[in-house]
C-alpha cells in the first residue's frame, strides 16, 4: 500500500503541537486560576492527569501513519482522541464531577474544568482530518480525501451547535433550577394549565399560550394564504402591471427587521396613535386598546407575512401552464369553469404549502408578539420571559421550547411531504407559450377588495416608520424635528477629534462587525453543505440531509434558549462573547446558503462534474474550477441575505447580547419597551434604508458582473423565504 | 495484448432495479465498438461504469490489461464526450481542452500547444478564445472530442453525441468520427439509439435489452443474421412470421414456410414452431397468382416515398400483414390487386423469442 502523502503527515504534526504545546483550556485569554500549559504540561504538573491519556492515541496515529499505513488504526486512533476529549469535558463539570457515581468513585468534591481553549480545538480538528484520511484510505467516498474531511467536519459543526444545544433543552427540561434530576417537575410544567388551558372558550379567563399560538399561526397562515394568492392572481392572471410591486414586496420580508411592523401598528392604532386619535376627534369613536392583544399581532403577522405566501405562490401559478387554461377555453369552457376546474384544483398544493410556511413563520416570530402582544402570551414570548422574567425558569423555558419546536417541526414535515408528494406545478412544464386566462369579473373584484386595503395598511405602516422619527411625537406632536436623528445618529467634535456621540452608533457598529465576521462562514458552509447533499453520496446521506433540514424549522427562540443551555458553562464556554452571536447567526442563517445553494446547482447539469472527473480532475480542483465559478449567484446570494439577516435579526440574539454587545435590533426593542418610540422608529427606518442599499448596489454588482454563461441557463437563485 | 476493455461478470443495481446483469464482454483495441439499445436497456451504465462514474455491484472491469474496478474516474486513462457536451461554460474553448492536461500537471504552454494541435484536428482552429456559448451545436460537439482526445487516452466513450444535432449533420459529424477514430486508430466505445448510426460506423455492434447483451456482431451479422426477435425488430424493420420447423441439420434448421422449404442458421430454435424475421425488402412482390414458390396475397395498403414504395400486403394463412418495401416506383402495384410473394436470398432469419 502506498505511503501517506506528506500533507496528511502535516495533520499528525499538528495534532502533536496541539497536545505538547498549545494551552488546553482558553480562548479570549487563560480563565483565571488556570495554568497556562498544555494538555500534556496539565496532566503532569497541573494536578489533571485525565488529560494524559490524549498520548495514546497520538501515538498509536504515529504508528498508524508513519511507515506501513495502517488506515483502521488510524481511523480509531482518531475517533479515540476526539471521544476522550469529549468524555472528559462532560464527565468533569465546572463544579466537580458531572456524575454521582464518578465522585464516589474518585472520592472528594473533584476536579474543576475550565473552557476548553485553541489546544482543545485544533487537537479535535486535527483528529477528525486524520480519520478522513483513514477513511479516504479504506475506500470510502471513492477515496476522496477531501469530501470526507469536508463531511465529517461538517457534521462535527452541525453537532456542535445544533445538535448538542437541542439536547441541552432536552435534558434542562427534566431538571430543576440547581441542576437535580426532577422527572416529576419536568410532567408539571409540561401539562402546565397555563400551557394547554381551554379556559377561554367557557370564561373570561385566558386560554393556554400553546392554544394561543396555534390559533394566531392558523388564522395567520390563513390569511396570508389568501392574500397571497390574491396577489398572485392579479399579477400573473391579468394585465394589471404588478412587476415593480413583485420586486418590492418580494425584498420587503427580508430587510425589514421583524418588530418594526408591530412598532409602527402602535403608532398608528395604540391607545394616543394617529388613526386613534383621528377616530377619536373626527367620529368620537372611544379610544381602545384593541391593537394589543391576538389582533394586533395577527395584523402584524399578516402585514409581515404575506409577502412570502405570495413568493410561493406566484410559483406555484407560474407553474401552470397558460396552455392548459388555453385547452380549456378551446373546450368551450368559460372563464370560471376554467379557473374552478383547471387552475385551482392545479394551485391547491401550492396553497397548502404556502399556508404551512405563513405557520411556521407564525410560531417562530418573536419580535411582534413581544412588541404589540399585551397581555396575550405565546409560546415564543414565553419563553423568553421563562429566562429573563423575574421567575427564571429554564426548566420551564426548555419545555416551552420543545413544545413550540415539536409544533414548528410537525408543520416543516407535514409541508416537505405535502410538496413531495402533490406537486403537479412542474407536470407541463413543456411548451409554455400561450396566453394565460384572465380572471372572471368577480373573482378579479374580490381580489382587489382583498389586496387594497392590505397595501394602504403597509404603505401606512412604511410611512409611519420612514416619516415618523422626523417628527416630534408621530400622532400627539406632529412638528417636524431632527431631534431623534441627532439623539441617534450625532456626531461631535469634543477634546481629540471627531466622535460617535449617537447613542445608535455603539449597537450599529457591533451588529455590522458581527454580520460581516459571520457573513462568509455561514456562506461557505451552506454552500458546502448544499455540495455534499446534491453531488455526494455517502453512508447516512439522509439523516444528514435531515439534520441540516430540520435547522430550516428551529424557530429563533429556541436556538437562543438552547444556546444560553449550551454555552454558559464548560467544557464550550462562550456566552457573553461575541464568538457566540456570531455561531449564533452563522448556524440561524445556514438554511439560506443551503437553499440558495441547492436551487443553483441543481441548474448546473451534473454532466459538468462528471466530465471534469473523466478529464482526471480531483473532486476539490472540480469544486472550486468548475463548479464555485459557476455557483457566483448562490455565493452572492448567500453572503447578502446572511448579512442582511444577521443584522435584521432578533430572536435569537435577545438571548446572547451583553452591555459589550449591543445589537441594533435589541437597542430598538428596548427603546420602543420604555417608550421612547422617537429613537426607535428613526433607527429602523436607518436600518431598512441601509439594508435596501445593500441590495440594490449588490444586485447592480451582479447585474455586471455576470460570467458569460449562456450556455447553462441560470436564472437568479431564489431570494430564501424569512424566518423570523 | 490484452483487449482495451474487459467486463468480467459485471453487475449493477439501483436499490432493487439491475441496470446491468452479469455482462461479460471484450473490447479490441483500435476498433470501434456500438452500443444500441432503447432507453433504459443499460447502454450508457456500461458507459459510466468503464469511465469510474459509476461502481459495480460485483464482477471485475479491465482497461489496458489493469484491473480498474476500484480507480476514481480521475484515476482511470479513459476519456468521455458526454451527450450534452459538458463544455464548462465559463471557460473558453482553449480552457476547456486545456483542462485535463493542465489537472495532470501538464505546463501551461506546453498544454496549450497540445490542445491548439488537437482543435485544429477537429477543425477548429481560431476558435481558441471563444466561450462555448459562443459556438454553434457542431462546433460544441467538436470541441468535446477535442477535450477528450488530447488526453490520448486507452478508451475514448461517447454518450450518444449526435441526438443534440440535426439529422443532416449527425450524418456528416458521424463520418468524421468514424475517420477519425480510425487515422488515430483509436478505442471507442459508442452508445446510441439510433440504429443507422450504429450501422454506418461500427466495427462491431453490441445491441442491449433489459439489461443484458441480446446480440454480439458486425453490423451485417445483426442485420442479417439476428439472433432473436428483438434484435431483429430494434435494427431495421422486419415481419415476424410464424413457422414450422421440419427438421434440424447440423447448424442449420429446415423451415417450411408455405411452399418454400428453406435451410437456414437455427439459432437454437428446436424442430417445431418457430419464428421466422423477413426483412421488407427480401420480400418481392409481383403481379399475378402464386405459381412455384410463393406467397399468395393482396395489396392493402401502398405508400409512395419518393425512393421507394412501401406496401401492407394481407397474406393468405397469416394473420398480420406484411411489409414490403420495394424500389421502382414508376409502375406502382395497384391497391387490392392480387399479388405473389417471392423471398430474397438474404434477410431472413430464423429467431428466438425475446
Amino acid at each position: 500500500m502506498r505511503m501517506f502523502s506528506r500533507p496528511s503527515l502535516i495533520w499528525l504534526a499538528l495534532g502533536w503541537v496541539a497536545v505538547l504545546l498549545l494551552p488546553w483550556y482558553g480562548m479570549d485569554g487563560i480563565p483565571r486560576g488556570v495554568a497556562v500549559l498544555p494538555a500534556f504540561g496539565h496532566a503532569i504538573w497541573g494536578g489533571r492527569p485525565w488529560l494524559g491519556p490524549l498520548l495514546l492515541p497520538m501515538a498509536l496515529a504515529s504508528w498508524a501513519m508513519i511507515g506501513q499505513p495502517r488506515p483502521r488504526a488510524l481511523v480509531a486512533a482518531g475517533f479515540a482522541g476526539i471521544a476522550w476529549t469529549v468524555a472528559q469535558g462532560f464527565a468533569i463539570l465546572h463544579h466537580g464531577w458531572a456524575f454521582d457515581w464518578l465522585a464516589g468513585l474518585m472520592g472528594g468534591s473533584g476536579p474543576t474544568q475550565p473552557a476548553l481553549g485553541w489546544g482543545a480545538l485544533i487537537f479535535v480538528f486535527a483528529c477528525l482530518m486524520m480519520v478522513a484520511y483513514g477513511f479516504a484510505r479504506l475506500g470510502f467516498c471513492r477515496g476522496d480525501v477531501f469530501v470526507i474531511g469536508a463531511i465529517l467536519l461538517v457534521v462535527g459543526l452541525i453537532a456542535l451547535f445544533v445538535l448538542y444545544p437541542a439536547l441541552c433543552i432536552l435534558f434542562s427540561a427534566v431538571r430543576d433550577n440547581d441542576g437535580g434530576f426532577a422527572p416529576h417537575l419536568f410532567l408539571t410544567k409540561l401539562l402546565n394549565r397555563s400551557i394547554w388551558g381551554v379556559d377561554c372558550l367557557f370564561g373570561a379567563q385566558a386560554c393556554g399560550t400553546a392554544w394561543n399560538t396555534v390559533a394566531v399561526a392558523s388564522v395567520v397562515g390563513l390569511l396570508t394564504t389568501l392574500l397571497g394568492l390574491g396577489f398572485a392572481l392579479l399579477a400573473l392572471r391579468t394585465r394589471v402591471r404588478l412587476k415593480p410591486l413583485i420586486g418590492l414586496l418580494s425584498v420587503l420580508p427580508i430587510i425589514t427587521p421583524p418588530f418594526v411592523i408591530g412598532l409602527a401598528l402602535i403608532l398608528l392604532f395604540g391607545r394616543s396613535g394617529v388613526v386613534t386619535v383621528w377616530g377619536a376627534d373626527l367620529l368620537h369613536l372611544p379610544r381602545s386598546r384593541w391593537i394589543y392583544g391576538m389582533s394586533g399581532i395577527v395584523v402584524a403577522q399578516v402585514l409581515a407575512f404575506t409577502p412570502i405566501a405570495f413568493l410561493v405562490m406566484i410559483g406555484v401559478l407560474q407553474g401552470v401552464s397558460p396552455s392548459l387554461e388555453e385547452a380549456a377555453q378551446t373546450l368551450r369552457a368559460s372563464r370560471w369553469r376554467t379557473f374552478l376546474t383547471v387552475t385551482w384544483p392545479l394551485i391547491r398544493p401550492g396553497l397548502a404549502n404556502a399556508f404551512l410556511i405563513a405557520f411556521i413563520e407564525s410560531m417562530a416570530d418573536f419580535a411582534n408578539p413581544l412588541m404589540i402582544g399585551g397581555n396575550f402570551s405565546v409560546l415564543s414570548t414565553d419563553i423568553f420571559f421563562a429566562v429573563v422574567g423575574t421567575t427564571h425558569d429554564q426548566g420551564r423555558a426548555a419545555v416551552l421550547a420543545i413544545i413550540l419546536l415539536t409544533f414548528t417541526l410537525t408543520a416543516f414535515q407535514a409541508q416537505r411531504a405535502w410538496v413531495g408528494q402533490r406537486s403537479y406545478a412542474t407536470m407541463g412544464g413543456k411548451g409554455s407559450a400561450g396566453q394565460p386566462a384572465q380572471l372572471p369579473v368577480g373573482l378579479r373584484l374580490l381580489c382587489y377588495g382583498a389586496i387594497v386595503p392590505y397595501l394602504l395598511l403597509t404603505v401606512a405602516v412604511y410611512g409611519t416608520i420612514l416619516i415618523g422619527g422626523f417628527v416630534d411625537s408621530v400622532g400627539r406632536d406632529n412638528t417636524p424635528t431632527l431631534r431623534h436623528f441627532l439623539t441617534a445618529f450625532s456626531i461631535d467634535h469634543g477634546v481629540g477629534g471627531w466622535f460617535l456621540s449617537g447613542s445608535a452608533w455603539n449597537s450599529l457598529l457591533t451588529t455590522f462587525e458581527i454580520a460581516l465576521i459571520s457573513m462568509p462562514f455561514t456562506a461557505v458552509i451552506g454552500i458546502v453543505i448544499a455540495w455534499l447533499l446534491d453531488r455526494q453520496h455517502f453512508f447516512g446521506r439522509r439523516t444528514f440531509e435531515f439534520l441540516a433540514m430540520m435547522s430550516f424549522a428551529i424557530p429563533g427562540t429556541v436556538i437562543g434558549v438552547s444556546y444560553i443551555l449550551a454555552f454558559n458553562v464548560p467544557p464550550v464556554a462562550l456566552t457573553g462573547t461575541g464568538v457566540i452571536i456570531a455561531i449564533a447567526f452563522a448556524f440561524r442563517n445556514m438554511p439560506v446558503g443551503i437553499r440558495a445553494g441547492l436551487a443553483n446547482l441543481s441548474q448546473i447539469d451534473r454532466s459538468l462534474d462528471e466530465a471534469s472527473l473523466t478529464l482526471g480532475a480531483s473532486s476539490l480542483r472540480t469544486l472550486v474550477l468548475v463548479i464555485l465559478p459557476m455557483l457566483r449567484p448562490a455565493v452572492t446570494t448567500a453572503l447578502v441575505y446572511s448579512f442582511v439577516r444577521a443584522v435584521t435579526a432578533v430572536s435569537a440574539v435577545i438571548f446572547l447580547v451583553t452591555g459589550e454587545y449591543q445589537l441594533a435590533t435589541v437597542y430598538i426593542i428596548g427603546r420602543a419597551d420604555v417608550g421612547d418610540y422617537g429613537v426607535a422608529i428613526v433607527y429602523s427606518a436607518a436600518l431598512i434604508v441601509f439594508m435596501l442599499l445593500v441590495l440594490l448596489v449588490i444586485q447592480l454588482g451582479i447585474g455586471i458582473r455576470r460570467p458569460g454563461a449562456r450556455a447553462v441557463p441560470h436564472t437568479e437563485a431564489a431570494p430564501p423565504l424569512t424566518m423570523v | 495484448m490484452s483487449p482495451a476493455v474487459e467486463f468480467q461478470g459485471v453487475t449493477k443495481r439501483y436499490g432493487t432495479v439491475t441496470a446491468l446483469d452479469e455482462a461479460n464482454f471484450e473490447i479490441a483495441r483500435g476498433t470501434l465498438v456500438t452500443l444500441l439499445g432503447p432507453s433504459g436497456c443499460g447502454k450508457t451504465t456500461v458507459l459510466r461504469l468503464i469511465a469510474g462514474l459509476e461502481r459495480p455491484n460485483a464482477g471485475r472491469i479491465m482497461i489496458a490489461g489493469q484491473d480498474v474496478t476500484l480507480l476514481s474516474a480521475a484515476e482511470r486513462n479513459i476519456s468521455m464526450v458526454f451527450q450534452s457536451y459538458a463544455l464548462f461554460p465559463h471557460m473558453t474553448v482553449l480552457e476547456n481542452v486545456c483542462y485535463g492536461l493542465r489537472a495532470a500537471h501538464v505546463k501551461k504552454a506546453l498544454a496549450a500547444e497540445m490542445a491548439a494541435d488537437k482543435l485544429a484536428l477537429v477543425g477548429l482552429a481560431g476558435y481558441e478564445r471563444r466561450l462555448p456559448s459562443e459556438l454553434s451545436g457542431g462546433q460544441q460537439q467538436r470541441v468535446a472530442v477535442a477535450r477528450a482526445l488530447v488526453l490520448e487516452p486507452q478508451v475514448l466513450l461517447f454518450d450518444e453525441p449526435l441526438s443534440n444535432l440535426d439529422a443532416k449533420l449527425r450524418r456528416r459529424v458521424r463520418e468524421e468520427i468514424r475517420e477519425l477514430q480510425q487515422t488515430l486508430s483509436l478505442t471507442a466505445l459508442y452508445v446510441t439509439h439510433d440504429q443507422q448510426e450504429a450501422l454506418a460506423i461500427s466495427d462491431r455492434i453490441m445491441v442491449m435489452n433489459m439489461a443484458r447483451i441480446a446480440q454480439d456482431g458486425s453490423p451485417r451479422e445483426l442485420y442479417e443474421r439476428p439472433a432473436t426477435r428483438f434484435v431483429a425488430d430494434f435494427i431495421g424493420d422486419a415481419n415476424i412470421v410464424p413457422v414450422e420447423i421440419e427438421r434440424l441439420d447440423g447448424a442449420e434448421a429446415m423451415v417450411k414456410l408455405g411452399s418454400f422449404r428453406l435451410h437456414l442458421p437455427h439459432h437454437g430454435a428446436t424442430v417445431g414452431p418457430a419464428e421466422l424475421a423477413i426483412r421488407p425488402q427480401a420480400l418481392i412482390p409481383s403481379i399475378g397468382a402464386a405459381g412455384g414458390d410463393s406467397l399468395s396475397g393482396r395489396i392493402a395498403k401502398a405508400s409512395y416515398l419518393g425512393s421507394h414504395m412501401e406496401y401492407w400486403i394481407a397474406v393468405d394463412g397469416l394473420s398480420s400483414e406484411l411489409l414490403s418495401i420495394w424500389p421502382d416506383v414508376t409502375q406502382p402495384l395497384p391497391v387490392n390487386a392480387k399479388v405473389a410473394l417471392g423471398l430474397a436470398t438474404s434477410g431472413v432469419a430464423i429467431v428466438a423469442k425475446g
